[in-house]
């Protein structure tokens, strides 16, 4: 393959990743590494550096949207990036030391519940309205609009909740992802925070925790220009069409078709980490 | 504290973010354009991990590369370009938080900074 074809390949692989990212909601990074580990046959450590600056710039481009909507709070989500740019540089120093078939393993298994999360809704669960007092002391609180006003909430279980984001930052420094999948279970599950706040605040974070391992990977060499051009500008592109999309059409069946995509990269990427190829 | 301001501050960031991938993305699509131009032969060979540092590592070579708009390294320009805006969103909660007198959340962004800080420089 020319470097001309290789790339237009690459670019437009990585419009349909950041275009099934954005409507599964899961990002663009879980889906382009195993593509192009599994598709294209690039080593997992090219894979990942390519797929971290595009998570930045996808969760940098959809921020000012959902900030301007009034759900992502930044107080939660600079509190917790603490926790998350701390997991991220444990999670990029692991890369060095853990053999890439174990990284594909793990990033199997990260791929299935992230598709799992995906077709579950979980139902919220009404917070219990027993003020933390940490979260008071560390000032965790918030209101979003609903129709007619606004509602208030209060964060819960902050340890807990703040030890879930640091096992989110180990496993985005490890993959080359976003994990907004953990990032929205420690903050909609285990903090009680409301739905709409836990996935704009998270994608508020991804920018941030992603950073925290760019240097790293940077002198490692896991970053090359040639690669990382087309999977940035493509995954940037079709985010940006799917988050009109999502506006627009009803994706129910889309969401469902995607992810059972999702699931077989998963149990592939299981397979040869398994079995030693990647 | 008015929560007039606290908005003020999150749009602040949201734009600001905005512009820098805007402009990263316009480095890198520059960069790129170059480089399919010049096409080099043979292809890089992604298949196998070769461990050689980004050629970012000397700022020197980066920036004589940029300036003989050396196409890899006006893409390197637009990667660090892009690793910079999340950076500078925290460095906008530092002043912000400090304008809006919550010391919490000043110190809290400090930190997130540092950390930042300290894995771009490890063992400086």
């Amino acid at each position: 393959m020319s470097v001309l074809v290789f790339t237009i390949a690459i670019f437009g692989t990585s419009i349909l990743a950041g275009l099934l990212g954005a409507l599964t909601g899961l990002g663009g990074g879980v889906v382009i590494v195993p593509v192009l580990c599994l598709l294209f046959k690039v080593d997992l450590h090219y894979a990942i550096g390519a797929s971290l600056v595009s998570v930045i710039a996808t969760s940098s481009g959809a921020a000012a949207a959902y900030v301007r909507e009034g759900y992502s709070n930044i107080r939660i989500g600079m509190f917790l990036e603490v926790a998350t740019t701390l997991g991220a540089l444990l999670g990029a120093y692991l890369t060095a030391r853990v053999s890439g078939n174990w990284i594909g393993t793990i990033f199997g298994f990260v791929l299935l519940y992230s598709a799992w999360t995906s077709m579950h809704k979980i139902a919220e669960e009404k917070a219990s309205l027993i003020p933390d007092s940490l979260a008071m002391k560390l000032n965790l609180r918030g209101s979003f609009p609903v129709t007619g006003g606004h509602e208030e909430y209060v964060a819960e279980h902050v340890p807990a909740g703040f030890g879930i984001m640091f096992i989110a930052g180990t496993l985005s420094g490890l993959l080359g992802i976003g994990s907004g999948a953990v990032k929205v279970l420690a903050m909609d599950q285990v903090m009680k925070l409301p739905f709409k706040v836990s996935t704009t605040t998270s994608n508020f974070m991804i920018g941030v925790t992603a950073a925290a391992s760019a240097g790293i990977y940077l002198s490692r060499g896991y970053i090359v220009p040639g690669l990382a051009m087309p999977v940035i500008l493509g995954v940037l592109a079709g985010s940006v069409a799917g988050s009109r999309l999502l506006v627009n059409t009803h994706v129910k069946t889309l969401r469902v078709v995607f992810s059972i995509v999702i699931v077989a990269l998963g149990a592939e990427m299981i397979f040869n980490g398994l079995t030693g190829r990647l | 504290m008015p929560a007039q301001d606290e908005h003020g501050l999150e749009v602040a960031m949201g734009r600001m973010l905005q512009i820098g991938v805007t402009i990263a993305a316009l480095v890198v699509l520059f960069g790129g354009v170059l480089y399919l131009k010049l096409s080099p032969s043979p292809r890089f060979d992604y298949q196998r991990f070769h461990g050689s540092p980004t050629s970012n590592e000397n700022i020197h070579m980066l920036l004589s590369g940029v300036s003989h708009f050396d196409s890899q390294s006006l893409i390197v320009v637009g990667i660090l370009l892009l690793i910079a805006t999340p950076i500078c969103r925290v460095i906008f909660g530092v002043v912000g938080f400090t304008l809006l007198r919550d010391r919490l959340y000043a110190i809290v962004s400090t930190v997130v900074l540092l950390i930042l800080l300290f894995s771009l420089f490890p063992g400086r």
